[in-house]
């Protein structure tokens, strides 16, 4: 199709909706290191939380015991679906880091899915038993 | 039988077909514009193309403020590193047939290395790291005169993997870890320090491998592959950092 003069000129003049850089399209490699930080720093948040409520007992049985009522609640029960998902992806996907270091770099794409399905399967196992816990008490 | 020659018709050759390609690239021209954006040029290219010459068409024919490093145009200097469609690649090595020329092509410079103008960015940062891993054979011994350093077959493909690198900077740059501040060393200087590491003539193994025993050094890096991915020579990056990881680990190359 050919371009006449004029469209040319108004399209050259286009400046983009977008003025950052493109978003860059690592592999599966970056995608896994993207998950693993963010599981990492979500793991530490709940560490802290558990440890300030864990040390409450000192402070207040009492208090305590009003908090861990808290954590029994359904929704509770299904921030510790995620939690787990996030333990497990981040130590099988830490397992595989250290493969790439200590064994060999080459097969780090197929240890990606062999991550990938270990998750879905620890996850098929954990979760339907977890579920029948939260909503049947 | 000569009659029969004249009736046949000229042979034509097929005709090659070409297409419109609209490129939207990054511009910034730091004497006018705050900020980088972004602008679309339609060019008309042959399958067998090269991003390269899009660039060059638009340059020649459209937009002569057009602003990028070329040197060889074959893959051999690494001049015309860029992020095309949002990955690290040489302009010069980018065939339109392989890209998907029914969406633009998104061109900008290479990312975390501090932009200069349109696709240029300063590499000096980039250099510095190369340098101060000291990139260059040290060895005390002066062979015998007429002789040369000799080494085995396999004393020389321990490290040949390591003997491609052109300094593109591709790698470098598509790393996330070198973008957050840029003080690491990079995944190019730590293959050009793998290079003499790995090679039995040097002597300096030790030294290179203190140097990069740093905080900045090897252990900054979180194997994401991308420098790997990135790399238009083929060179396993990633592999080459964990050898030199291990090599530290174990005190020896």
């Amino acid at each position: 199709m050919p371009q006449t003069a004029g469209t040319l000129d108004s399209q050259q003049k286009t400046t983009s909706r977008r003025p950052a850089g493109t978003l860059y399209r690592g592999n599966t490699g970056m995608w896994s290191w993207v998950l693993h930080r963010i599981t990492g720093v979500a793991i530490f948040f709940f560490l802290l939380v558990h440890i300030l409520d864990t040390a409450l007992v000192r402070v207040s049985p009492e208090a305590y015991n009003a908090v861990i009522a808290q954590y029994q609640t359904p929704i509770m029960g299904l921030g510790e679906v995620a939690l787990v998902g996030a333990i497990v992806f981040h130590a099988f996907n830490g397992l595989r880091i250290i493969l790439i270091d200590f064994w060999n770099a080459k097969y780090q794409r197929v240890l990606f899915y062999v991550v990938i399905g270990l998750w879905v399967v620890t996850m098929l196992a954990f979760v339907p038993r977890h579920l029948i816990n939260v909503f049947s008490h | 039988m000569s009659s029969a020659t004249i009736d046949q018709k000229p042979v034509v050759p097929e005709e090659i077909k070409s297409f419109t390609v609209t490129l939207i690239i990054r511009r910034f021209n730091p004497e006018v514009d705050d900020e980088p954006h972004w602008q679309d040029f339609d060019v008309q290219m042959y399958p067998t193309d090269r991003v390269l010459d899009a660039l060059h068409k638009i340059k020649w024919e459209q937009d002569g403020s057009l602003t990028f490093r070329r040197s060889c145009a074959h893959g051999v200097c690494g001049s015309d590193a860029m992020r095309i469609n949002g990955r690290n690649r040489l302009a010069c090595k980018t065939l339109m047939k392989d890209l998907d020329i029914t969406k633009p092509i998104y061109v900008e410079a290479i990312k975390g290395l501090p932009l200069e103008k349109d696709l240029i960015v300063d590499m000096e940062p980039f250099f510095d790291s190369f340098k101060a891993v000291q990139p260059f054979l040290m060895n005390s011994v002066t062979p015998e005169k007429g002789k040369e350093r000799i080494q085995t077959v396999a004393q020389r493909a321990r490290f040949d993997d390591t003997t491609k690198c052109i300094l593109c900077a591709a790698c470098t740059s598509s790393c996330p870890v070198f973008w957050t501040d840029g003080q690491y060393f990079g995944p190019a200087a730590i293959v050009n320090a793998h290079r003499f590491i790995f090679d039995s003539r040097d002597e300096n193994a030790a030294v290179r491998l203190d140097i990069l025993n740093d905080k900045e050094g090897v252990w900054r890096c979180r194997t994401t592959f991308n420098c790997t991915e990135a790399c238009p020579r083929g060179i396993q990056v990633t592999q080459a950092i964990a050898e030199v990881k291990q090599a530290i680990m174990r005190g020896k190359a």
